[in-house]
């Protein structure tokens, strides 16, 4: 018996101002609507048009469920397309990324498809003569998702008509990704170093929230971040502090650091730490890097770009990236209690290499899945999952700092330990998810 | 367990090689970290590449590349109150082919050996097996052998894992 299909009402129901039903955790029911919903009605990112850079090119991903193909056509545009056969349904690409030439060509019956997803040729097309083949769901080709939109090299797409356009949907929260993207001496980035995948038993949106939680890294990592300050301290002295040492202890920075870096939230769900200052502030100069930056920008706004250091900016529904380091971390649901991670390192075009070097050894770090880090994390999303099927209480607590006159969808900066945005995150699941019911 | 008791005098042999690559498993499978970490020289490294083929540790993202102050971070971790992915304790398993010795250079003192072999990692109920080459890349300081570099190569090192927390 559905409880939440088709009730706008129940789904709502989930979400209270100061709390929220352990559902949107555990229920796969919940999960597939915010696949048929709350993944359609918002902008979620595909990839970096650096992985496809000459025509032809294309990579394979996933928007909540649906499977598609991001692919660079001849005149240089972006599209992206349903990775699906027209005939039989079949997977167009077998490989996750790479180049196709001038067409697609399924490897079932050889149907064919320009670089935008229209049909180019059939084998044996006489065999659908007089059969009303034009008017076939097949004669469309590789569907192709309407409204993609490719923002300096971040490619975002919505599936359905239903939802805001790309502005009027990330707003201000834009000035995250300029930041990242300006660092570059040359304005641009380039997916470099590999991607991290590391499966969590868990649902996606336990993910989300820790981006923004701040009253975390000094308990749970005290096990990392603090053994890696324990083992520092018996360094011989003069010894030069490590990249990983930079990396690992401002992780158990006290809760008045957190209070004070702030939390800035945007309308729709995106929101980030780190408004003064962050965990990223105090890495060491890389030798001619900001001689570059001041070549390429001038020496005020060089400085304005790198005194920018965000934390973790995330973007509703399932990103966060951080500025500093380069990094996206994209949070792929597959059920409701299983979510691939996926942890992309960005190279800043004309920049020093030793940059990338920090940005990889803090991926490998913090996010892989023998990162010690995160072993702290997973296992409590997992102990979470876990924890929500206990019936006597059936509600999860976000209600940090929370206070009466606190209105949705508005921009605020406040202090850097409140839930507001995982408040926002939900004010805003709760407004795409029943946009379209 | 056959521990080097006696100290090299001569370029170790072959066996002398094998013997170690397997001890050193052995002693991972026992949880004896400490003495494990005093397998490394100073300068040595554990690396376990993301790519298949993976040439460089640096400007290409590794599963691990640690130098021995991150793998004592490891050792020290796995022994912290708090620390909780750890409560209850992770077990594992090495199951090693013989080890092969593909290169012996006494000139520069290096030997590399090459051991395929399986990997179980289990805690509560969850068992997770990996298909792995490891390579060894080792020297003598003041009669013992010691690992400058050891490099696990996953059979599926590109794939999505859960927590991998201890050595293979």
């Amino acid at each position: 018996m559905p409880r939440y299909t088709g009730n706008a009402e129940a789904v709502r129901g989930l979400i209270r101002e100061r709390e929220v039903h352990r559902d949107v955790y555990i229920d796969e029911e919940v999960f597939q609507l915010e696949m048929d919903h709350l993944f359609a009605n918002t902008w979620v990112y595909v990839g970096h048009d650096s992985q496809i850079p000459n025509a032809g090119d294309y990579f394979g991903t996933t928007i909540g469920s649906q499977p598609v193909l991001m692919v660079r056509h001849g005149d240089g545009a972006v599209h992206v397309l349903f990775n699906r056969c027209p005939h039989k349904g079949v997977r167009v690409t077998t490989e996750t990324c790479g180049n196709t030439g001038k067409f697609f060509r399924c490897p079932y019956h050889a149907w064919s498809f320009k670089l935008d997803g229209s049909l180019l040729a059939i084998p044996l097309k006489k065999g659908y003569e007089n059969t009303g083949l034009e008017e076939s769901e097949a004669i469309k080709g590789l569907t192709p998702v309407k409204h993609v939109r490719n923002y300096r090299g971040f490619v975002f797409a919505k599936l359905n008509d239903t939802g805001l356009d790309f502005e009027e949907f990330f707003a201000g929260s834009l000035s995250s990704l300029d930041n990242m993207i300006d660092r570059s001496p040359a304005g641009r980035l380039e997916v470099a170093g590999g991607v991290l995948r590391y499966m969590h038993n868990c649902n996606w949106k336990m993910l989300v929230e820790n981006q923004t939680d701040t009253c975390h890294p000094m308990v749970a990592h005290e096990s990392s971040a603090g053994t890696a300050i324990d083992v520092w301290k018996n360094a011989p002295e003069g010894t030069k502090k490590p990249m990983a040492v930079e990396i690992f202890a401002p992780f158990m920075s006290s809760y008045e650091f957190f209070e004070g870096m702030g939390i800035r939230v945007w309308p729709n769900g995106h929101g980030h730490t780190g408004v003064s200052h962050s965990i990223h502030s105090d890495y060491s100069v890389i030798p001619g890097y900001f001689e570059q930056m001041s070549a390429a920008y001038g020496e005020d706004k060089a400085k304005a770009i790198l005194d920018e250091n965000r934390h973790n900016t995330v973007y509703f529904p399932n990103v966060m990236i951080k500025g500093p380091i380069q990094l996206l971390r994209l949070f792929k649901p597959i059920s409701a209690n299983k979510t691939l991670v996926e942890s992309w390192t960005f190279r800043l075009v004309d920049a020093p290499d030793v940059l990338l070097e920090r940005t990889l050894m803090y991926n490998r770090l913090i996010n892989a899945p023998t990162s010690v880090v995160g072993h702290d994390d997973l296992e409590m999303y997992e102990r979470a999952q876990e924890g929500l099927h206990v019936d006597a209480n059936q509600w999860v607590n976000i209600q940090r700092l929370y206070s009466e006159d606190e209105k949705p969808d508005v921009t605020a900066e406040t202090n850097g330990t409140t839930e507001w945005q995982m408040r926002n995150q939900f004010r805003a699941w709760s407004k795409f998810i029943t946009m379209s019911m | 367990m056959t521990s080097q008791t006696a100290l090299l005098t001569s370029p170790p042999t072959d066996q002398q090689l094998i013997d170690f690559v397997v001890s050193e498993a052995r002693m991972i499978d026992m949880q004896r970290f400490e003495e494990w970490l005093d397998l490394f020289c100073e300068d040595g490294h554990y690396w376990m590449p993301l790519e298949w083929g993976q040439t460089d540790p640096r400007l290409t993202c590794s599963l691990m590349y640690e130098d021995r102050l991150l793998l004592k971070i490891r050792v020290e971790r796995l022994k912290g109150n708090r620390t909780f992915s750890q409560k209850p304790k992770s077990r594992c398993h090495h199951v090693l082919q013989t080890p092969q010795v593909d290169r012996r250079d006494e000139a520069a003192n290096l030997y590399q050996t090459w051991t395929p072999m399986h990997y179980v990692e289990t805690r509560f109920d969850e068992q997770q097996l990996f298909a792995a080459w490891a390579t060894h890349t080792l020297c003598v300081e003041d009669g013992r052998l010691k690992i400058k570099l050891k490099r696990v190569d996953i059979v599926n090192c590109d794939a999505a894992f859960g927590n991998i927390q201890l050595f293979m």
